[in-house]
């Protein structure tokens, strides 16, 4: 007699004696997942809309750019002024994959699911300032490759074009990591304190907005020193000055006006940033402390 | 081996709010019940269990795990249900569960099968792809069950599993927390400020008020010397509690039901044989469990 088959067998719960990862892998995991939400991936495609039109936009710029270039012969823009350029969307950027990361999981309460896993709630923080840090390098750095690529294909000196090219990419590419670094952690401890992300969109844009004013206003005082420490006040020209101290022409070429006006305080700048983002990451993680007791 | 164990546990916020004092209880893996009044200390006691909150002063084990210095061990082996809202409203069930299996160190492609798996165990089947802000409230508490039991855990703390449940959702969900109990092979805690719920479930209830242990003990040492026979006949009730009580029997009337103190099984026997001497219409005669909520029961108000 033929065996019947098709019959579903409910074989009841199975206990599970695999292996369990340990906490690099479950990091890895949530940093993987924090990308994904950045860019609306494995979300509802209204989630999409936001992040792949920015990408679009720096995307096309870069594209024109490389164009013209090719074209005219003429650089544009550096790699670095390139992300200097995009800065205002950088911002939205962040304003609004920010919240997405972090406001979401405070206002759907979804937190205790997290920290009553072994996940230490540190990890948590800095898988999501990881993922958001990584999400801002690379809608910086693709069109930077897209420019490189543009240029290394239409350079006229052959090879040795192609290196040099690399070697203002490079520069480039850390540029765009340090903008990444300093608005990422602005951003995501912005986004932290607040479950409202509508609340925390227009925190950080105010963050970033705000002062800019000051920074104006600063630059006009009758001082030199203060004017040429103005820049510090504004996360976006404070990476500016970072840049001008460590890029020097490769962030803005001499003919163009030699970058942002720092004089001598360079090291200023890079401390002050240092600072920036170590104090922005460790009131994250207290914040983080707080929240979990809860 | 020793599932909870705590010995005079404190928690107080801030030195001024006491959560819970001087708690000493030890349960043996199965079904617990953790009833108490709202505020009585039960999220504060899971909440140390899991190692999220430092207790004040006071010892506390879990699967022979210490909270306070090894949290991440206790976690890895126990499942966490909390009481309020806890679902993100746009994801889909099988994406949450499977993420949170992730989140507990399952590897990806188990974690999927695990979460599917889970969720059919709750109850959720086709519905698992659809976002969970579309769920009815039991749905959800079926997902948040799910989340718990994804890395198959040893312990399962449950806080209010049955809040805002209609009353076939709390016999389902009470159901299911049984059958992972027994069927599954997982002790589970159920916290409720609903004695009636959980001592349909459990096999051991801890009974705390205002931070302090009121008792805790095996159900069936709680309720066993306290069985009485309930007896109803249509007609003839002073009839039959004459002669019940010549015989020894001392009955004790309730409206229209005598109740007969259980002795062993010839008690049956005994009214059975008056009722059928006395030719009297049998209603009803069933074994009344004494029920835990009296052990408990507020003491008679003075004034009344």
């Amino acid at each position: 007699m033929p065996e019947p088959t098709g019959v579903i067998h409910d074989i009841g719960y199975q206990r599970y004696t695999g292996p369990r990862l340990g906490r690099r892998h479950v990091f890895g995991a949530l940093y993987g997942h924090g990308l994904r939400t950045v860019f609306g991936l494995g979300r509802s495609a209204k989630a999409k809309i936001f992040p792949w039109l920015v990408v679009g936009i720096v995307t096309v710029v870069a594209a024109g750019v490389t164009a013209v270039r090719s074209q005219l012969g003429q650089v544009v823009m550096t790699y670095a002024q390139f992300a200097d350029a995009m800065s205002w969307l950088v911002i939205f950027f962040v304003a609004v994959a920010a919240p997405e990361l972090v406001s979401r999981d405070l206002r759907s309460g979804v937190l205790p699911l997290y920290f009553s896993r072994p996940l230490p709630r540190d990890d948590y923080a800095l898988a999501k300032l990881l993922s958001l840090v990584s999400a801002i390098w690379l809608l910086l750095g693709g069109p930077q490759l897209v420019m490189f690529l543009g240029a290394a294909f239409t350079t006229p000196d052959g090879l040795r074009g192609t290196w040099n090219e690399l070697l203002d990419l490079l520069p480039g590419l850390l540029y765009a990591g340090l903008w990444a670094v300093v608005f990422a952690a602005i951003g995501l401890l912005v986004a932290s304190l607040t479950g409202k992300r509508a609340f925390a969109a227009g925190g950080i844009v105010a963050v970033f907005l705000m002062t800019t004013p000051v920074v104006g206003v600063l630059s006009i005082l009758p001082s030199r020193a203060v004017n040429e420490l103005a820049y510090l006040a504004s996360p976006s020209t404070l990476v500016g000055g970072v840049g001008t101290w460590a890029l020097g022409d490769l962030l803005v070429p001499a003919d163009q006006g030699g970058g942002i006006p720092i004089g001598s305080f360079g090291p200023v700048y890079a401390i002050v940033a240092v600072l920036l983002v170590s104090a922005c990451t460790a009131l994250l993680l207290l914040r983080y402390r707080k929240v979990a007791a809860r | 081996m020793t599932l909870i164990a705590t010995e005079s546990l404190t928690k107080t916020y801030g030195g001024r709010v006491t959560a819970l004092t001087d708690l000493t209880v030890a349960v043996e893996p199965g079904i617990i019940g953790l009833v108490g009044a709202n505020g009585a200390g039960k999220s504060t006691l899971i909440k140390i269990l899991l190692g999220l909150l430092p207790p004040t002063s006071g010892r506390v084990s879990v699967l022979d795990l210490d909270p306070t210095t090894d949290p991440a061990a206790v976690r890895a082996r126990v499942g966490y249900m909390p009481e309020h809202e806890a679902l993100p409203p746009d994801l889909s069930a099988a994406e949450l569960v499977t993420h949170l299996g992730r989140m507990s160190g399952l590897p990806r492609t188990v974690a999927r099968e695990r979460a599917s798996e889970t969720l059919r165990h709750v109850g959720l089947y086709e519905e698992r792809y659809r976002p969970v802000g579309g769920y009815s409230t039991g749905m959800k508490q079926r997902v948040k069950l799910a989340q718990a039991l994804v890395h198959d855990p040893d312990l399962l703390l449950l806080d209010e599993p049955t809040n805002g449940l209609d009353p076939a959702g709390r016999d389902a969900m009470l159901a299911l927390v049984h059958r992972i109990g027994t069927e599954f092979g997982i002790s589970v805690l159920v916290c409720s400020h609903l004695l009636g719920e959980v001592e349909r479930i459990c096999d051991t209830l801890i009974a705390i008020d205002g931070g302090r242990l009121l008792r805790a003990d095996r159900i069936d040492a709680m309720t066993s010397a306290t069985d009485l026979l309930a007896v109803e006949v249509s007609e003839g009730t002073d009839q039959l509690a004459g002669r019940l009580a010549a015989l020894d029997l001392p009955v004790t009337r309730d409206g229209r039901m005598l109740l007969v103190p259980l002795v062993d099984e010839r008690t049956y026997d005994l009214i059975l044989g008056v009722v059928a001497e006395l030719d009297l219409p049998l209603h009803r005669l069933d074994q009344r469990r004494h029920r835990v909520a009296e052990l408990f029961a507020p003491r008679e108000p003075s004034n009344a």
